[in-house]
């Protein structure tokens, strides 16, 4: 229906705003092999000196394996919560069904301030009595909390997309309840479960706002960025940082766009 | 075989076999288990947090001792109100978050049209996935590029000086333009999958009837993509609203979220923070049920 002048516009428009999207990534890629310390523009020369100095960057070593911690934490209970709550929505019909999507959604869809603040303060009330101070485990506890819905939304598409028959039939050839879900449902869903896994994590590991409540004295990567911000000295490393933060990200995205793709074992046959 | 089986004494069951039978009678049982930990989690943790939260926005400190005083009022609330600061930072927060909502409407709408009705279904994947990536890239390195194009020795003014013109360094516009630039895919994603629905007997129709391409786009594309759009507006409105980290970055103006950080920090005012902070989640469940009404939800 469209004419050729608006095909052409259109083709146009999409090529604009993609080079809109990816162009200031681009700036800051080139930033991290800039040959001076200044950021101006245009850059000088290319070197790889900052790279080095980076990986050789105690601090940045530090926050790299404190984000990992944080996120590999905060994936696992995601994991098991969110895997929980999508059984029992798609499997049951219970009272209060309908709410648990809302719930879920609740911590991502308000502003982070506000469940950062929320977090902040239960943890000074509950925790901090009990000699838990704000640290790595309380930025597990805390992205967790708004990885569930990814865990959740992954698995419940999944479960929706598989007919309940197998799991019935497997019960019928005799296994019982752990077996289904060992030799069937887990099966079925791994995929899913692995495509959220993947999501919860770049989700964890690029958080910043929530985590500003919650770290305490602990420097994940994204807040190792935004305190040395503020360091024209440390400029060059953020670049080398920011780089890299932006090509590990896309890995689990891209592979979970392709695990999701593919739908598990009953579209194969 | 049956009859074999009830002669049989029965097999000696495991404790694991004797819980599965005793769960699959009964179903309540199940789903409680299932659903125990996240709920815990979700309503104690983080619901029990969030009401605390709004609890303390009814407190108050006291002017001496800086300590928080217990009896509930409405005195922060009224200092929100009265206080021409913190009534302009409201102003101005809703005011970027409207705008930001608009521009990223505008800019969506060719790219998502593209995607979903133009582009080969192999140009469509890659498409998809050129949006999905910068959008869970991190939040704090696409700031950050954007402070370092946007600085007076940056790539903007570069590329601008040869037309004699100046760019806007740092301010509201410049927390404008990130803003927009930060939930783009926001809007992209729903936007593509609600054009994408639209059926194409419908455009046709249109077309057979006489409309022109224009007129299609107004009378038939454009209503049946308002829940679409509506729904990427949530993200982008609401994004905008609860930030504090671009307008620290790009601008030296405060938004909501700015005063509601220092005063957790270093004013240690938690109840003025508190109610503060709830003035951002009430104009969500406004905008909310507003978008509920035009059907957003399901677009979600």
């Amino acid at each position: 229906m469209e004419t050729r002048t608006a095909r052409i516009g259109l083709r146009v428009a999409t090529l604009l705003t993609l080079a809109f999207i990816y162009l200031p990534l681009g700036i800051i890629a080139l930033y991290a092999f800039n040959q001076t310390r200044t950021q101006r523009w245009p850059i000088s020369g290319l070197t790889l000196r900052w790279w080095d100095k980076a990986f050789h960057n105690p601090g940045v070593r530090d926050a790299v394996l404190r984000s990992i911690e944080a996120a590999l934490g905060a994936t696992a209970i995601a994991l098991v919560l969110g895997t929980l709550a999508a059984l029992a929505v798609q499997r049951y019909r219970f009272f209060g069904r309908e709410t648990i999507s809302f719930l879920v959604i609740l911590p991502i869809a308000l502003p982070g301030i506000v469940t950062g603040m929320a977090l902040n303060a239960t943890f000074r009330t509950v925790l901090e009595p009990f000699g838990v101070g704000f640290g790595i485990f309380t930025i597990m506890v805390g992205h967790a909390t708004f990885c569930i819905v990814v865990m959740y939304n992954n698995v419940l598409a999944r479960l929706r997309r598989s007919s309940r028959f197998i799991e019935e039939a497997s019960m019928d050839l005799g296994a019982d309840t752990w077996q289904t879900f060992r030799y069937v449902t887990l099966p079925l869903t791994r995929t899913a479960l692995l495509a959220g896994g993947l999501l919860a994590f770049a989700l964890s590991f690029d958080e910043v706002i929530v985590t500003t409540f919650t770290a305490g004295a602990v420097k994940t990567v994204p807040l190792w960025i935004y305190t040395n911000l503020s360091r024209p000295n440390q400029l060059p490393i953020v670049n080398v940082v920011a780089v890299s933060l932006v090509l590990l990200s896309a890995i689990p995205v891209y592979l979970a766009s392709r695990l999701t793709q593919e739908s598990g074992i009953l579209r194969r046959r | 075989m049956t009859s074999i089986a009830y002669e049989s004494p029965p097999p000696r069951r495991s404790l694991g076999r004797r819980v599965a039978s005793f769960l699959y009678r009964h179903p309540r049982a199940q789903v409680s288990l299932l659903l125990a930990t996240p709920l815990g989690w979700l309503v104690i943790a983080y619901l029990g947090s969030l009401g605390v939260l709004f609890a303390a926005a009814f407190w108050r400190l006291d002017p001496f001792t800086a300590n928080i005083v217990r009896d509930p009022g409405l005195q922060n609330f009224k200092t929100l109100v009265e206080n021409d600061v913190y009534r302009s930072i409201t102003i101005r927060t809703v005011k970027i978050a409207a705008a930001v909502t608009l521009t990223d409407a505008v800019l969506a709408f060719p790219i998502a049209y593209y995607m979903a009705r133009i582009a080969t279904p192999r140009v469509k994947g890659l498409l998809v996935v050129a949006i999905l990536m910068p959008l869970w890239s991190s939040y704090l390195v696409k700031v950050y590029a954007w402070r370092v194009i946007l600085q007076e020795n940056g790539a903007l003014n570069w590329a601008l000086s040869p037309l004699g013109v100046h760019g806007p360094g740092f301010g509201e516009v410049a927390m404008w333009l990130v803003f927009s630039y930060l939930w783009l895919p926001y809007m992209i994603l729903p936007l593509y999958a609600g054009l994408e629905r639209i059926p194409e007997s419908l455009v046709e129709a249109s077309g057979d009837l006489g409309a022109r391409g224009s007129r299609t786009f107004r009378s038939v594309i454009l209503p049946l993509a308002l829940p679409a759009l509506v729904a990427g507006s949530i993200f982008t409105f609401s994004l905008t609203l609860g930030d504090f980290i671009t307008p620290n970055l790009v601008s030296s103006v405060q938004f909501i979220g700015n005063v509601v950080y220092a005063n957790v920090g270093v004013a240690n005012n938690l109840p003025l923070a508190s109610a503060f902070a709830t003035v951002p989640v009430l104009i969500m469940i406004v905008y909310l049920l507003l978008a509920k009404r035009l059907g957003a939800f399901e677009s979600l």
